[in-house]
């Protein structure tokens, strides 16, 4: 282990912020009681439970009593599909998502294909981004729910949520978006952008994990997913996480207050590190340039190497990232996000992902930008498809 | 994924990286849809390997062991080298994780191959092998 420690994994997950853990830490001791019990301990939790619910509704430009807490993200995108498709069937068998969903989605839409749903999944251009036009087309009189996420967690795309939103609206669609990517990160408004349920997860945000919520719209139709008692307004059982769901709401408030100033801080990190990797020869940058990418998210693939040797050597001196690469899933298949946008194999293999947050400094990025290149070298000096490469005539570098 | 001391050392400072200019045999396994190939160069001489080299473009077990099979057979006579087996690969960097098992596989396939290619080039018939079948479908007790 390096003495150098940079963490560029933020989208994987984030550290409590101190004043978040701060704000938590009574409601795990000496706070306790169980909201649903009538004595004045529970009132409290009760009380800070309705603060929090406050705090994501602000944030969201919702109201308190469209928010739903969850056990996270996970959860928040099971209920949303699994209860607005089961509890709509009477109107149609049709769900409309993208090949580049996070798994908590793809999985889900799975499961409903072998309960009767139809499910369409749309393509997305070279920057990850979904047409709008070729959604209108792929609304037929059954559907009954689109779910494209926010902003993509591997390349940070964000998507034309607002232009999806308004199409939804028109043609009497609900609209889901699995916004844990997005949430605290870009501004959300769910009343302009015409959203009806919204997932979200705490420790995406500087909040603890383990803690979700679901926007769901006043009027949406939804079935329960958790059945129990009573909690949640009878919509989703289970004692409440109490310090879990302050620290979301106290984490979300924070971000959501220097959201502008930290996004500019964070894409000027992002655009100098994107600038400096790609200067590396025969790499690519993977999603969009500009406003269209989320502020801390890199995602880059080197030609002729493998992605989790590259972790592999990054962390030998302190860099904590991440990989598309079939290695690091665990898996045979690269990335489905980086194939949907049109990678072979062979070069999603090679990916490369950093994302930067709150802690992440200049020196970090000059860090990074100087070990990599070398880690690059020494992969592609053992690698059989780089030496067919200069056979080839290919350029040294 | 956690791999062992061992594992990493052959990865961070893998033995005999290269290629034999005028290598006797050479094997190639895998593919880059796959994320893992495997190339090894032998120099044989006197029915016995000299000096074996590989590249690799893989992760980090695929590395390692390229590294450790290179190391397993070095200074072998040939049919000491056609021995070699996944395990023996396996058990010399202390452990694979489960899902790691196909990188051993390669090594075991690359050797072979390799010592094939040289007897063919020299007029002898290939030694039997027997393949894996699909190495990425085998359950972690087969492999």
């Amino acid at each position: 282990m390096s003495d150098n420690h940079v963490y560029l994994d933020y989208s994987a997950t984030t550290y409590i912020k101190p004043e978040v853990l701060a704000a938590m830490r009574p409601y795990l001791d000496t706070y306790f009681g169980n909201p649903s019990s009538i004595y004045a301990l529970a009132r409290i939790t009760e009380q800070a439970i309705g603060q929090s619910r406050e705090q994501v509704a602000a944030a969201l430009n919702a109201a308190k009593n469209e928010i739903y807490f969850t056990g996270g993200g996970s959860e928040a995108d099971n209920w949303a599909l699994k209860g607005v498709a089961f509890a709509n069937k009477q109107w149609g068998n049709h769900i409309i998502t993208t090949k580049i969903e996070h798994h908590a989605i793809l999985h889900t839409c799975e499961f409903l294909a072998q309960h009767g749903f139809e499910i369409t999944y749309l393509p997305v251009d070279s920057e990850g981004l979904v047409d709008v036009d070729s959604l209108r087309q792929a609304i037929t009189a059954k559907t009954i729910l689109v779910s494209i996420m926010f902003a993509n967690n591997e390349i940070g795309t964000i998507q034309p949520i607002a232009a999806i939103g308004k199409l939804c609206r028109e043609k009497g669609i609900y609209f889901h978006t699995d916004a844990v990517q997005a949430v605290g990160h870009v501004p959300i408004d769910v009343q302009a952008m015409n959203i009806d349920l919204l997932s979200l997860a705490g420790h995406k945000f500087y909040g603890p994990k383990g803690v979700g919520a679901l926007y769901i719209r006043k009027g949406v139709k939804i079935d329960n997913l958790i059945h129990g008692g009573g909690q949640e307004r009878g919509k989703r059982a289970g004692t409440e996480n109490i310090a879990g769901i302050v620290g979301l709401g106290q984490a979300l408030e924070l971000a959501t207050t220097d959201i502008e100033t930290e996004n500019q801080r964070l894409t000027r990190l992002r655009d100098k590190l994107i600038a400096g990797l790609t200067a590396i020869p025969h790499s690519r940058l993977n999603g969009p340039v500009g406003a269209k990418r989320l502020p801390g998210n890199v995602n880059v693939c080197f030609r002729f190497i493998e992605g989790e040797s590259m972790l592999l050597l990054l962390d030998s001196v302190g860099v904590s990232a991440s990989s598309g690469s079939a290695c690091t899933a665990g898996s045979l298949e690269p990335s489905h996000v980086l194939l949907a946008i049109g990678l072979t194999h062979e070069i999603a293999h090679g990916s490369l992902r950093l994302t930067l947050g709150a802690g992440t400094t200049e020196q970090d990025v000059d860090y990074v930008l100087e070990v990599l290149p070398g880690i690059v070298r020494k992969l592609r000096n053992m690698s059989p498809l780089w030496k067919e490469f200069l056979n080839k005539g290919g350029t040294k570098l | 994924m956690n791999y062992s001391a061992k594992v990493m050392d052959h990865f961070m400072n893998p033995r005999n990286v290269g290629e034999i200019s005028d290598a006797d045999g050479i094997g190639e396994v895998g593919n880059p849809v796959c994320g893992d190939i495997m190339k090894i160069y032998l120099k044989i001489d006197d029915n016995r390997i000299q000096d074996v080299k590989f590249n690799t473009f893989g992760c980090g077990s695929a590395i390692a062991s390229s590294s450790m099979a290179t190391e397993l057979i070095k200074g072998k006579t040939l049919e000491e080298a056609w021995e070699l087996s996944n395990k023996a690969v396996a058990e010399a960097l202390d452990g694979l994780p489960p899902v790691k098992m196909h990188c051993s596989v390669l090594a075991e396939q690359a050797v072979h191959k390799a010592i094939n290619n040289y007897r063919i080039a020299n007029g002898l018939s290939p030694w039997d092998y027997k393949e894996h079948g699909d190495i990425h479908a085998l359950a972690p007790d087969e492999q």
